[in-house]
C-alpha cells in the first residue's frame, strides 16, 4: 500500500518539474556571473551609477527592483498569449509601472529618508532596460514559474553588482559602510575621496569591475 | 530671456543627462559604435523630450497636482492625483512616441529611415521619464520646461555624439583583453564626467 503512493508521488514528481532542477537553477544562477545584467547584458546602467554613492540607498534600490522584475516577469508571463504585439511595450510599460507604483508608495510610508534620498531613480525603475529586457527576452515566450525565476535570478544578479559598486564607493568615498565609520573604528585618520561620491568615480569604479570580473571569467568582447 | 538661456545651457552643459545624471546610459553605451546612428538617435531625443516634457508639464499642472482639478468646477477641488504620476507620464511617452513614429513614416519617409529603428527604443529611454521627473521637481514654467526638454536632450545628443567619437578611434588601440569594449568604455565615460565637471556653479 505504501509503496503504491511512494510511486504515484514519485510519478508526480516526475511530471511536474521539480523546482530546484538543474535548469531552473541555471535561471537563478546565470545572471549572477556570466550573463549578468550590468556587466555583461549592459542593461540597468542608469541607476547602478546613480543611487551607489552609500550602501543603504543602493541595498533599497536593489531590493525594490528585484521584487518589481520578479512580479512583472509573473504578470507578463500570464497575459503573454492575450497581448497583441504591435502594442505590447504600452502593456509592459503599464503593468510594470503599476509595480513601481505600488513600491514607491511602500518605500514612502516606511523608509521615508531613503526614498527621498533615490527621488526619482524609484520612478526610472519603469524604463530600467532589465526589467524590460527580461519582460520582452523571457516572460513573453515562457511559462509564470520559470519567469518568476528568472526576474528575481537578473535582480540578483543587479544587488549584486549595485553592493560592490556601493561598497567601494561608500568606502573610499566617505570612510564609511552602511553609515559607519570604519576607518575611523581602527584610529585610522582617512579623508574621503570627493571623487568616489561623484558620478565620474561611479564609472571608473564601473570599468574596473567588469575589468576584473572578465580576467577571472574569461569572457571577451570579439572586436 | 536671461532666464531662458540661464536654463538652456545648464540642461546642456552643468545638468547634462549623461554626465550628471546618468539617465539613458543603456542607449548610450549601445548606440555609440558609429558616430552616425548616435546622432540619428541623438535628434530623436531631442524631438521626443522637447515635445513630451511641456505636454507632462499641462498634466502635471492641470491633472495631477492637488487642487489643479479646479476647472472642472468646485467638487474637484480636493483631489490629489499625484500617485498616479508614473503611469500617466509613461503612457504620454509612449504614445508619443507611436504617433511620431507613425507622422515621420508619413510625411517623411527619408526622416524615417535615419530614425525609423531607433524611435521605438526612446520610449525606453530613461532620460525621456527622467526629464519629465526633473520637471516636477523644478518650479518651470510651461516655457521654461519646454526649453528645459530641449536642452536636455541637446545636451544627450552631444555627449553620445562624443562617445562614439571616441570610441570609432579606440578600435585601433591596443586594449588588454579583459577590459576590451565595455570596461574601458566605462572608464572613458568617466574622464568624460571629469571633464564635465568644469562646467559646475556656471550661469548666466
Amino acid at each position: 500500500m505504501s509503496e503504491t503512493i511512494q510511486e504515484a508521488a514519485v510519478a508526480v514528481e516526475k511530471k511536474s518539474e521539480p523546482l530546484f532542477s538543474k535548469k531552473n537553477k541555471k535561471l537563478i544562477t546565470n545572471p549572477l556571473d556570466i550573463d549578468n545584467p550590468i556587466t555583461v547584458q549592459v542593461l540597468g546602467i542608469c541607476s547602478a551609477l546613480a543611487v551607489t554613492t552609500q550602501l543603504k540607498p543602493a541595498f533599497i534600490m536593489a531590493l525594490s527592483l528585484l521584487v518589481v522584475t520578479a512580479c512583472s516577469n509573473v504578470a507578463i508571463s500570464m497575459m503573454r498569449n492575450s497581448i497583441p504585439s504591435r502594442i505590447r511595450i504600452i502593456v509592459q510599460l503599464a503593468v510594470v509601472s503599476l509595480w513601481v507604483t505600488l513600491v514607491n508608495e511602500l518605500l514612502k510610508a516606511y523608509v521615508y529618508d531613503v526614498s527621498k534620498q533615490l527621488a526619482v531613480f524609484v520612478g526610472l525603475i519603469i524604463t530600467n532596460c532589465i526589467v524590460m529586457g527580461r519582460l520582452e527576452a523571457f516572460a513573453m515566450s515562457n511559462k509564470p514559474g520559470p519567469s518568476f525565476l528568472d526576474g528575481l535570478g537578473n535582480g540578483l544578479g543587479y544587488g549584486l553588482i549595485l553592493m560592490a559598486v556601493a561598497f567601494f564607493r561608500e568606502l573610499l568615498g566617505s570612510g564609511a559602510l552602511f553609515g559607519f565609520k570604519v576607518f575611523e573604528a581602527v584610529g585610522f585618520h582617512y579623508k574621503g575621496n570627493g571623487l568616489m561620491l561623484l558620478p565620474a568615480g561611479a564609472c571608473v569604479v564601473v570599468g574596473v569591475l567588469i575589468w576584473l570580473q572578465r580576467s577571472f571569467n574569461g569572457y571577451r568582447e570579439s572586436h | 530671456m536671461e532666464n531662458l538661456i540661464n536654463i538652456g545651457v545648464r540642461s546642456i552643459f552643468v545638468d547634462n543627462m549623461i554626465f550628471a545624471y546618468f539617465l539613458g546610459m543603456c542607449s548610450f553605451l549601445a548606440i555609440s559604435k558609429k558616430v552616425d546612428t548616435a546622432f540619428g538617435l541623438g535628434v530623436a531625443v531631442i524631438f521626443v523630450l522637447g515635445i513630451t516634457v511641456p505636454i507632462n508639464w499641462l498634466i502635471q499642472n492641470y491633472v495631477l497636482n492637488a487642487g489643479a482639478l479646479l476647472w472642472l468646477g468646485s467638487d474637484f477641488a480636493n483631489v490629489d492625483l499625484n500617485f498616479l504620476q508614473f503611469i500617466v507620464f509613461i503612457s504620454v511617452i509612449a504614445a508619443v512616441v507611436q504617433l511620431t513614429e507613425m507622422a515621420i513614416e508619413k510625411f517623411s519617409p527619408a526622416l524615417y529611415g535615419t530614425l525609423g529603428i531607433f524611435l521605438p527604443l526612446i520610449a525606453v529611454n530613461c532620460s525621456i521619464l527622467g526629464g519629465a521627473l526633473f520637471m516636477v521637481g523644478r518650479p518651470y514654467n510651461l516655457t521654461e520646461a519646454t526649453v528645459f526638454g530641449f536642452g536636455s536632450g541637446i545636451g544627450w545628443l552631444l555627449a553620445i555624439v562624443a562617445l562614439a567619437g571616441i570610441r570609432e578611434k579606440m578600435k585601433y588601440s591596443n586594449v588588454p583583453g579583459p577590459l576590451k569594449g565595455l570596461g574601458i568604455t566605462f572608464i572613458l565615460v568617466g574622464l568624460m564626467s571629469f571633464g564635465f565637471l568644469s562646467f559646475m556653479g556656471f550661469s548666466l
